[in-house]
């Protein structure tokens, strides 16, 4: 049995993540709704108010969606559970970071 | 569901058919160096506003007709009663060049210049004289009903957390909808939060030529970060919106585009520019706050609705900025600067809709004369975009 203490909102069926609308500690196992599907989920952190966790297994690589829009991309592998924030989703726009490294990969020849 | 719609909003109709919910007298330094004066003329005479800058001297090409334009849409404001344009006298934006273009509104205008006026002292006794009389003059001015079709409201949110996508910007997008459905004009604003939601705002334009302006203002705008050679995560999502549970800059603009509601978009503006069409209207600014914030009030609007999740006190000389939290938390931990509660929607006490109809109760309320927090703090904050160097 779910303990009902905390809120999570997943806004769109083709989202992975959704997002905790309270502090909710590590540990705890939550349901999500979303258009009619049941997820349940055990956080593998401790999430705070705001953040998002992922509720299905998100590849390295694959893009991360919310609101059924693309918000960035895995950097690593995300199991169901874990938090999801800048230390695993990398946006893409607005990277003049990764013209910086090309330019520099270019220039050392490497 | 509130009777908003059928209520009259009270206003100051001016010379040029426009109508003002405020009734300011602005002292309009058009150069860093008569801001001072101009603060200690808003110290004697009551009634009177003025803004604080460093801008005006030694700008060229599109950044001087950006600040150019700035300063006149400020004056332009219907908001705005009248003006005592303050210059210094030798300085590249020359206070006559700004007050010809303010005459055209019909409206009081006056020029006073320090170095003409031989100094400091007696250009704060020329310029309060003015003033004294534009205030009284203003004070003599009846409100007059007015419509919702007469109406630009700006939007913006500031200090987002993962609750603005949620609550107040999705409720704030309500609003924008039934203004717009009345007639009025509703102004979308802050280029940069939009970057990685522009396809959404593209399907939504009226025509190809403004759909293609989307794409050529995102496109700008993030060229720039990306010419800076940064990741833009370093400056926004800002350290507050990422505590806030905010992961990058297309996840803020997904939330940030919620404001803009769901009617088409009918153009594209440049920053400062005052709007040629009702309904939504998208102006072109960056994300940062208070840029942001002056671009719409020199675009006309008369009230701003702001939406925060981290709290902020920003306001402006001219235009009531009505404060709206995300999540109950900072509603009440802000409470004397945040003025009204959208934090109910995440609780599950209040939907979207109702939240919209409260928001929409409070612009009439404003209209009608009460004041925001922002207004009753004197955040007379004012910032322009300046899009070239200083010479």
């Amino acid at each position: 049995m779910t303990n009902k203490n905390y809120k999570t909102v997943m806004m769109n069926s083709k989202d992975k993540v959704a997002v905790a609308l309270t502090k909710i500690e590590k540990g705890t196992t939550v349901e999500v709704n979303c258009e009619n599907q049941l997820f349940a989920v055990t956080l593998m952190d401790e999430l705070e108010f705001g953040h998002k966790f992922a509720v299905l297994p998100i590849k390295r690589g694959e893009d991360i969606l919310k609101y059924g829009e693309v918000i960035g991309v895995a950097n690593r592998d995300i199991s169901p559970g874990e938090h999801v924030h800048i230390h695993n989703l990398d946006g893409k726009r607005g990277r003049g970071d990764k013209l910086v490294k090309q330019q520099e990969t270019k220039i050392n020849g490497v | 569901m509130s009777n908003n719609k059928k209520q009259k909003l009270m206003g100051y109709r001016r010379p040029n058919g426009e109508v003002g919910i405020r009734n300011h007298v602005l002292i309009l330094p058009t150069i860093t160096c008569s801001t001072q004066t101009a603060q200690r003329i808003t110290e004697l005479v009551d009634g009177t506003v003025t803004f604080i800058h460093q801008h005006g001297c030694a700008q060229v090409g599109e950044d001087y007709d950006q600040t150019f334009r700035t300063y006149v849409g400020m004056g332009s404001n219907p908001n705005v009663y009248g003006v005592v344009v303050l210059g210094l006298g030798c300085e590249t934006h020359q206070a006559r060049s700004v007050a010809e273009e303010l005459k055209k509104t019909g409206k009081p205008v006056e020029v006073v210049s320090i170095q003409d006026n031989g100094g400091t002292l007696s250009t704060i006794a020329e310029g309060a004289k003015i003033a004294v009389k534009m205030v009284q003059d203003a004070s003599a001015q009846q409100k007059e009903p007015f419509d919702f079709s007469e109406l630009i409201i700006g939007t913006e949110c500031g200090g987002s957390d993962a609750c603005s996508g949620l609550s107040a910007n999705p409720a704030v997008g309500r609003v924008s909808d039934k203004i717009v459905d009345l007639g009025g004009t509703a102004i979308l604003a802050e280029t940069t939060e939009l970057i990685g939601a522009e396809h959404l705002l593209a399907e939504r334009a009226v025509n190809d030529q403004v759909s293609k302006r989307v794409y050529e203002v995102i496109n700008a705008m993030e060229d720039r970060a990306i010419k800076a050679g940064v990741d833009i995560r370093t400056g926004n999502p800002s350290p507050g919106n990422i505590k806030g549970g905010l992961s990058s800059l297309e996840e803020k603009s997904l939330g940030a585009a919620t404001k803009a509601g769901t009617r088409p978009l009918q153009e594209l503006i440049n920053y400062a520019e005052k709007p040629s069409k009702k309904g939504l209207v998208w102006m072109d600014t960056p994300g940062q706050d208070i840029e942001q914030l002056t671009g719409m009030a020199a675009g006309g609007a008369q009230v701003i609705l702001f939406t925060s999740g981290r709290g902020t006190p920003t306001g402006s000389p001219i235009v009531p900025v009505l404060k709206i939290a995300t999540n109950t938390g900072i509603y009440e931990k802000m409470s004397e600067n945040m003025d009204i509660n959208a934090g109910t929607i995440i609780e599950g006490k209040e939907t979207v809709d109702s939240v919209s109809d409260r928001i929409l109760d409070e612009i009439v309320a404003t209209c009608s004369g009460k004041k925001s927090k922002a207004e009753i703090l004197k955040q007379h904050d004012f910032g322009i975009w300046r899009i070239g160097p200083t010479f």
